[in-house]
Formats: structure tokens, C-alpha cells, sequence
């Protein structure tokens, strides 16, 4: 498991590779948070490449976004596959993030 | 076919991964659904052994997590023992109201209670035992609503 972080324009591209579980879940914040203090404001989180999130994983990415949001920015989710929107709809956090069916609608979305 | 395991596990968060992928292999073995296994079964053990080692052992790394799992082709029966003092699993919040939405803990449990088909505590709030039915139709318990 691991996060490829990358830039597009002005967008900063997170893959989530393997699974977004408590035990990892500090990496991903960790170098979302460095890129928010290096001035990043729109952040896209890809999924093709998740098998599964707990509920660790959603807790974070609840925080993330509240940071995001604090410092004016914008956040996107993409690429979620069948069963981590079943997780997001159970949770209703579908509700509360904006979730892009791919990277393009997410990237055109901002 | 059949399979049982014990699993002694240390309390340590990266030993979660290999067992929840140990055990949903010995699901595949028997013959069980791939669907439920996939979701329903990694979500749902990862929660339960990621309670006991910080809430349950409160990230002591002197203390262990039991787990017990009896797998059949229809059926997966697991429980997940920590040496805790044990909870009170009525006092859980439910995460999916507005005020508790945006808080980023508090769907532990709830992922339990929704993914799997039966959920049981030990009077002492330490021990927690899962069932599963094989199912092909549906993914989350409709009755857990």
C-alpha cells in the first residue's frame, strides 16, 4: 500500500494504491497536510487502485476535507469502485464529499 | 468443508492487514461468497480487530488479540477478543446523523453492525462475535437498518 502523489496544474493528484486502513492512514494525512502548508488549494484523490477503506480510512479523509475547506481549498474523490460506495452511502459521508465517477470530471470539476 | 482458526495476534496496528488477508484467503478456500468476503468480511474484521488493539488494549504493546474463526461455504462465525477493560456497545453514536457526520471518528462499530449479519458483545464489552451468511443477491444487511 502506498500514496503516489502528484500535480496536475494546479491540482494535486493522490492515488490510493492497496488499502486506506488504520494502519496508514497518518501517511496519507501527513502528505496531504505538507501539501496544503506548500500552498496547495485543489486535491483530487483517485481510488482506481483501493481494494478497501475502514473506517479510519473515512475518518481521515473527513479531516482532510475540513482542513481543505479551512484554508479555502477544494477536494474531489474519483474513482470509487462498487464497494467503496457502498461504504460511503452506509456512512452517508456521500452526502458530504464530492465524488467524481473518474479523473477527468473530478480535474473539471475544480 | 470446514475450516477453524486461532489467531494470537500482538497489538500492533500493522499486523491487521496480513491477518484480515489471511483469514479472507481461508473464506475463498471453503467456497465462500467472494462478494461478502471482499466487502463485508475485510470491512468488518479490520474494524473489530483495529477496536481492540486502540480502544479495547489502548495501544498496549504488552497485550495480545484473540480471534477465533469458524468458516464454512454458508456461514463465518469470528470473534475478536482484546484484554481490556471492555465497553458498552449502546453508547456508540450513530455517525450517520448530520451533527455527527463531519466528525471523523464513530463508524467503527456502526460498519459492524451494518456489514455483517449478526453482531453479539460479551457481557463485559471485551469480546465480539460476527456472523456472516453467504449471500449473492444484496452486499450491506438490509435488516440493520
Amino acid at each position: 500500500m502506498s500514496f503516489d502523489v502528484k500535480k496536475q496544474d494546479d491540482v494535486t493528484i493522490i492515488d490510493v494504491e492497496g488499502q486506506l486502513i488504520v494502519g496508514n492512514r497518518q501517511e496519507l494525512k501527513q502528505k496531504v497536510l505538507e501539501e496544503l502548508e506548500g500552498g496547495a488549494r485543489k486535491f483530487l484523490i483517485d481510488f482506481s487502485s483501493t481494494g478497501y477503506i475502514d473506517s479510519s480510512g473515512l475518518g481521515v479523509l473527513v479531516s482532510l476535507s475540513k482542513k481543505i475547506r479551512e484554508q479555502s481549498g477544494e477536494l474531489r474523490l474519483a474513482n470509487l469502485n462498487e464497494d467503496l460506495r457502498t461504504l460511503f452511502e452506509l456512512t452517508k459521508l456521500d452526502t458530504l464529499f464530492h465524488i467524481a465517477s473518474d479523473r477527468g470530471e473530478a480535474l473539471a470539476s475544480f | 468443508m470446514q475450516l477453524d482458526y486461532v489467531l494470537e495476534l500482538p497489538n500492533d496496528l500493522r499486523a491487521i492487514e496480513r491477518s484480515v488477508d489471511y483469514l479472507t484467503d481461508r473464506g475463498s478456500e471453503v467456497g465462500f461468497d467472494s462478494d461478502r468476503l471482499r466487502l463485508n468480511f475485510r470491512v468488518g474484521l479490520t474494524e473489530a480487530l483495529a477496536n481492540a488493539m486502540l480502544y479495547g488494549n489502548c495501544r498496549d504493546p504488552n497485550k495480545r488479540v484473540r480471534v477465533e474463526a469458524h468458516l464454512t461455504p454458508t456461514e463465518i462465525t469470528i470473534q475478536v477478543t482484546d484484554e481490556g477493560r471492555g465497553f458498552d456497545p449502546g453508547t456508540v453514536r450513530d455517525p450517520t446523523l448530520p451533527a455527527n457526520r463531519v466528525r471523523p471518528g464513530g463508524r467503527g462499530i456502526f460498519l459492524i453492525r451494518k456489514l455483517m449479519d449478526r453482531v453479539e458483545f460479551n457481557e463485559r464489552g471485551n469480546s465480539i462475535t460476527m456472523i456472516l451468511q453467504s449471500r449473492t443477491e444484496t452486499t450491506p444487511n438490509p435488516s440493520a437498518e
